[in-house]
């Protein structure tokens, strides 16, 4: 029964981290009908810019939540200005063409990324300063570490953060008009490139939340972090039903416990290629998710 | 996933290709010159930490032997060095490079035995030796005549580790965590399980990852299930290191014991969960004989840092291959290979004399590892000779 309810706990730490990413991938989608590829990458980005962020305030040394915050906002804030310039100079050129076009310019901004993360940072694994002091809660057998109870608070809390933009601000307002229909919305007044670029920005902002956090509780990083990760974000996206806030957060639980429960039985190896079985079964049996309808509301 | 590793392997190929264009060779023929000594090791990736500790090893070692006046006559070692960045694939372009393209006249790496085994097959093939400071797995020098290792092997290293365990740790029940994409850890795996159940105890279904994992709670979650008294990490250090970490977070206090291939210097990233853990090693630097503490102060001196045993290693596989080119007399691959094969030079791991299968015998050293200062300190327990 411990051994059940550690490796729940366990389950639901990793899949609040896909959960985090995936609510990126599920954002950009509603709004644009783009997968962005990219998104794994910028959570790499968030990762590298906490890092040296953090070393930086030495924080390695002194920990602090107060640094731990400034880090985390500070990535946030590389990550939104990262993923501004993604979209303006890689994604809007080529927003008038077909769908196709933009999925693979967001392959393409995704190899750079992490090709160009191996130039700029190096391959070699980095490992993350320990911001905030390690403590491990133990409740009646069952372990959790502060760090991974706050990847979930956090993941938790992002997601009522997001649905309360998109469904209750001005700026959700425009949003979701510009995912009905982006020429009417035009027409109507609003300045679509301006949300659309908003989007980016939160999305990535939720991105380097994720890398930062992540980082904190698995603390190994390097260029290519953000690639499993972030397909198997983009599979809990489409599991829960991609462009559905609650969809990616169900998605990414559900993921995290599979791919728990595999790694307890003898075919530990098999956990990646899991996530993928279930994308395979998903698009075959119910291409909407498990939360999205055919009428979807879109962010 | 395919695709993008096609197109960057392309476009590494193309840069290695211009680079290699810009480099200047020296022929064979050459009897007077500077003589080219290749080293191919994963300066960069996973293993940085092996790579550059062995490169700088052989670069002290090659610096001793040129200021003593270097060999056949007063000609200078002059040692080529190509990163691999940890991947199998690319030692064995790298090490095809340096024999085709370098021209050199032995090649000296890997620690890893994955990309030992990946490159070794290249040498045999152009029949230039290859000498390998650290890839203890048994296969490694198996590939042919011209593959030589200055390192025990690993069904040695489980035998030692399964000994301690049993012996001094009076442990009985152990699980083992292996990585099974590398031929290093599966083959210490194997060993480990052998003497342990030999000894009369017992050893759980060995529970598997791969390099590159992050997240072991799941599969440590299971092995503490199973309440096993200790237990065994045959991989390399940086998914060690997080394997301890999240052991302790996971409350599970029991000694954790790993190989040569902990040795890294991502391993402090363990931290204060190291407690009570230990490893089998090549050599220790608490050890007083002059040939070791005289090593330990030049690499300080040069290096500005604690060698290590990978270090020492590759200082050791250096020192052989220069006594091995004079002994030879010239530096053709077939008569510097039959002097390897003689070889007998007293190293900074021990006594290196080659056997008949191409390896040494030599004795490990148990040590326990501690954190202190920001660092792993390596305490010496037992040296545990070969019978």
């Amino acid at each position: 029964m411990d051994t059940f309810l550690q490796q729940f706990i366990n389950g639901l730490s990793l899949g609040a981290i896909y959960a985090l990413i995936a609510l990126g991938y599920t954002m950009v989608y509603g709004v644009l009908r783009l997968i962005n590829f990219a998104h794994g990458d910028v959570y790499m980005l968030g990762a590298f810019a906490g890092y040296y962020l953090a070393n930086s305030l030495n924080l390695d040394a002194n920990p602090s939540i107060l640094g731990a915050v400034l880090v985390t906002m500070g990535a946030m804030a590389i990550c939104a200005g990262i993923g501004i310039v993604i979209e303006r100079f890689a994604y809007r050129p080529v927003r008038h063409h077909s769908r196709l076009t933009s999925l693979i310019t967001a392959i393409g901004v995704s190899l750079l990324l992490e090709y160009g993360g191996q130039v700029v940072f190096g391959a070699t694994p980095r490992f993350f300063p320990q911001m905030i002091s390690s403590r491990t809660y133990s409740l009646g057998g069952v372990q959790i570490t502060n760090q991974s109870l706050m990847i979930i608070v956090v993941s938790i809390v992002m997601m009522f953060g997001l649905e309360f933009i998109v469904h209750r601000t001005r700026i959700g307002k425009a949003m979701r008009a510009v995912s009905y229909n982006l020429p009417v919305a035009r027409l109507m007044g609003i300045n679509t490139d301006m949300v659309i670029a908003f989007t980016f920005a939160l999305g990535s902002a939720l991105a380097a939340v994720a890398g930062v956090l992540v980082a904190l509780s698995i603390p190994r990083i390097d260029p290519l972090m953000g690639l499993m990760t972030g397909l198997k974000a983009f599979v809990a996206a489409v599991l829960g039903g991609i462009g559905s806030i609650p969809g990616a957060m169900l998605g990414g639980m559900l993921i995290g416990l599979m791919e728990t429960w595999i790694s307890a039985t003898s075919y530990s190896t098999y956990r990646d290629a899991m996530a993928f079985a279930v994308l395979i079964l998903i698009l075959l049996f119910r291409p909407a998710g498990i939360l999205g309808t055919s009428v979807t509301e879109k962010v | 996933m395919r695709i993008r590793g096609v197109i960057f392997v392309f476009f590494a190929s193309m840069a290695a290709m211009t680079v290699a264009c810009e480099r200047r060779s020296s022929g064979p023929q050459d009897t007077t010159g500077e003589i080219l000594v290749g080293m191919y090791g994963s300066l960069t990736g996973d293993g940085a930490s092996f790579g550059q500790s062995s490169v700088e090893g052989a670069q002290l070692a090659v610096e001793e032997v040129n200021n003593a006046g270097g060999v056949l006559g007063g000609r200078k070692i002059r040692l080529l060095v190509e990163d691999d960045q940890s991947r199998p694939e690319e030692a064995s372009s790298a090490v095809t490079k340096l024999i085709t393209q370098n021209k050199v006249v032995a090649v000296l790496g890997e620690v890893a035995s994955r990309r030992t085994l990946a490159a070794a097959p290249v040498a045999q093939k152009y029949k230039i030796p290859l000498i390998t400071p650290a890839s203890t797995n048994e296969r490694v020098t198996q590939v042919g005549d011209y593959i030589f290792r200055v390192c025990f092997i690993d069904p040695f290293q489980g035998e030692v580790l399964a000994k301690f365990a049993y012996n001094d740790l009076k442990a009985r029940r152990v699980a083992v965590l292996k990585d099974i994409q590398q031929d290093y850890s599966v083959g210490l795996t194997d060993s480990i399980q052998k003497t342990f159940t030999g000894l009369g105890g017992k050893v759980f279904d060995p529970v598997s990852y791969s390099s590159g994992d992050a997240d072991f709670r799941a599969i440590l979650t299971q092995v503490r299930a199973q309440k096993p008294y200790a237990i065994f990490a045959t991989g390399y250090y940086p998914e060690a290191a997080i394997i301890v970490r999240q052991a302790r977070e996971l409350g599970m206090s029991m000694p954790i014991l790993g190989g040569d291939g902990w040795v890294g210097d991502a391993l402090k990233n363990g931290r204060e969960a190291l407690k009570n853990t230990f490893i089998s090693n090549h050599y220790s630097g608490q050890n007083p004989d002059p040939i070791v503490q005289n090593f330990r102060t030049a690499y300080r001196a040069k290096f500005n840092r604690e060698p290590d045993s990978i270090a020492a290693l590759g200082y050791d596989a250096a020192k052989v291959l220069a006594d091995s080119i004079t002994r030879a007399g010239t530096t053709e691959g077939p008569k510097v290979r039959d002097a390897i094969a003689a070889a007998n030079v007293a190293g900074v791991t021990g006594q290196l004399r080659m056997n008949p299968s191409r390896d040494v015998v030599k004795p490990a050293v148990i040590e326990e590892l501690q954190f202190a200062d920001g660092d792993v300190k390596y305490v010496y327990r037992a040296t545990i000779n070969p019978n």
